[in-house]
């Protein structure tokens, strides 16, 4: 395309550009700016340097949360995206080959179904099914006789983030697992008959096969739900209080500091971190792809 | 295709086979059955429990059918959260902010990925570094910014910031999809005496149609799932949406099971009709950008 051709398209990005700088980019660096200062939100905030990160540093709860998030991460990525290729591989295998595609369609969508709903509503009807008095899941622990297993599955501290952790698998796997089948349509059968002669297991094929074919499909599930993990808030909030050491997670965290305490500058501070761990993340992923990608073209 | 169908056959034949397998076979399709029973569980009692009595509740379980499908806790629960008002809102916010996205994505991308305009490379990694910002690290800012300019409790703060937010993610995807526009198209049109914006949507727009639905479609989606923002944004019960509504509901003495339960219906409901209308919108948009 000629130089001359291609003018006149910048005018295009300023709206957008604008928008961005005002809804985005202010008040990001506004909130890098409040995280080095003493502020409760009225009045001048005050410049106090690095205090806040140094406080966070020897912070209890601030540990205690970042600990929580890399607990639901095991709840959000790690099983969802091992057990949805398992299940992806496994409706491909025996459901797809032996009942036909539609049959594959309606577990997928079946198992999808948790995903259509916005996240809070998910822990709303978990909260439902584990609260203590009434609780279905009390009432079906005690309608087989397991009744010494009874608990107050949110409001005991050592059980509450492992309740909130069984509502996230639930609600994510569908993600991982709909991804996952549609990347397994690149794979040729071919591959898989020719290993079942040699005499390879079925975990073999697994990770032998279908792992490195559907590699990238892997990397976006694992950065996505990771990102979303790093994030999390809503179950927290609503399921929990989310402030005491047992389920607090970064995000409430900042929040309670912005509008509960209020600590603006310390809420700040959290923010700016959480946003570090989660740029990091991203560019360490990123990083690991096009290396691989590389390694593969060569 | 025929081809494709022989072989297909083919492995059919191979598949089928002594007793053992048969019994593998159906194995199979029970162990899946199950896990799927599992998942579905949870949706299948929130539903039972919403037509449900309260003594119903309490003396027959939370398993019991119920007794006659009885209306009268939607009624109930419906007037409580203020449904139709939270329905409107929610409507109208996701809507306009879908639109609105779609268009600040269509023009970014249109001088990205049609004009490659000079630093397009840096716009573009600015564009997916924004993407993935948590919105903690924005909020206290905007919620300062808002009350400032008196759109705090105003649904329209909620519009601005994700049509913004979204428009990063729709600004990236329609770059991508732009860059492998028929620029003979477009030429054609430039001799013809096309300004850039007669380009724009007289040319662009159709062609690019389904990748705009569903870019459409995912917007919606997802402001109407938000809830960080709109819980610090819409404090008025006028202005919340239906999952901040949702969240907030408590139940009443004497009716606290089935109220929760059928609020967890009004909840999930909306967003059945939505996957139920939407699915062909984004299998369609699948389609399109495979046939690319």
């Amino acid at each position: 395309m000629s130089y001359k051709r291609s003018r006149g398209y910048a005018v295009f990005l300023i709206p957008g550009v604008l928008a961005f700088l005002l809804i985005v980019i202010v008040p990001f660096a506004a909130n890098i700016g409040i995280s080095f200062t003493k502020w409760k939100g009225v009045g001048t905030p005050e410049w106090i340097g690095f205090d806040n990160y140094e406080k966070a540093f020897h912070d209890e709860l601030f540990w205690a949360s970042f600990q929580n998030n890399m607990q639901l991460l095991i709840a959000m990525t790690v099983i969802p995206t091992i057990l949805g290729l398992l299940l992806a591989v496994f409706l491909y295998d025996n459901i797809t080959h032996h009942f036909g595609q539609r049959a594959t369609s309606v577990f997928r969508a079946g198992f999808y179904l948790p995903q259509i709903m916005p996240l809070v509503v998910a822990a709303i009807v978990w909260r439902w099914i584990y609260q203590p008095n009434w609780g279905i899941l009390n009432w079906l622990l005690d309608a087989v006789g397991l009744e010494q297993y009874q608990r107050n599955w949110l409001g005991d501290g050592d059980l509450a983030l492992k309740s909130i952790m069984g509502m996230m698998v639930w609600f994510q796997l569908g993600y991982p697992l709909v991804i996952f089948m549609a990347a397994l349509q690149r794979v040729d059968p071919q591959l898989y008959e020719a290993a079942s002669i040699d005499g390879a297991s079925w975990i073999q094929k697994v990770t032998r096969i279908t792992v490195p074919l559907i590699r990238p499909e892997i990397y976006v599930v694992i950065l996505t739900t990771a990102i979303h993990a790093m994030k999390v808030f809503a179950p927290i909030y609503v399921m929990s209080r989310g402030t005491r050491r047992a389920t607090i997670v970064a995000a409430r965290f900042s929040y309670k500091n912005f509008f509960e305490v209020p600590q603006v500058g310390y809420g700040a501070t959290i923010a700016t971190l959480l946003t570090s761990i989660i740029i990091l993340l991203t560019a360490v992923f990123m990083f690991i792809q096009t290396r691989q990608e590389r390694r593969e073209n060569q | 295709m025929a081809e494709h169908i022989a072989d297909q056959s083919h492995m059919m034949m191979h598949h089928r086979a002594p007793a053992r397998t048969l019994v593998a076979k159906y194995v199979s399709l029970l162990l899946v059955t199950a896990l799927l029973i599992i998942v579905l569980f949870p949706l299948f009692v929130i539903v039972l429990n919403s037509f449900k009595t309260e003594t119903e509740y309490t003396n027959d379980g939370p398993l019991s059918m119920p007794n006659h499908i009885s209306l009268d806790n939607i009624r109930a629960v419906w007037e409580r959260l203020d449904y139709t008002i939270k329905l409107r809102n929610s409507l109208f916010i996701s809507s306009i902010t879908a639109v609105v996205g779609v268009l600040l994505s269509l023009f970014n991308a249109f001088a990205l990925g049609i004009g490659r305009i000079k630093g397009r490379l840096f716009f573009l990694i600015f564009f997916a570094i924004a993407i993935t910002l948590p919105q903690e690290a924005l909020a206290y800012p905007l919620y300062y910014m808002f009350k400032e300019v008196g759109l705090y409790d105003s649904r329209w703060s909620i519009i601005i910031i994700f049509s913004v937010l979204h428009s990063a993610f729709g600004t990236y995807l329609l770059s991508s999809v732009f860059s492998a526009f028929p620029m003979e198209l477009m030429e054609a049109a430039v001799i013809d005496g096309c300004n850039k914006l007669q380009l724009l949507f007289r040319i662009v727009v159709p062609i690019s149609w389904p990748s705009l639905s569903v870019l459409f479609v995912f917007f919606f989606i997802w402001t109407w799932n938000e809830f960080f923002l709109p819980l610090i944004f819409l404090v008025s019960n006028a202005n919340q949406t239906v999952p901040l509504a949702v969240s907030m509901f408590q139940g009443q003495r004497g009716a606290a099971a089935t109220f929760q339960s059928t609020a967890a219906l009004l909840g999930v409901l909306p967003c059945l009709i939505f996957f139920i209308l939407f699915q062909r919108t984004l299998a369609k948009g699948i389609v399109a950008g495979s046939i690319k």
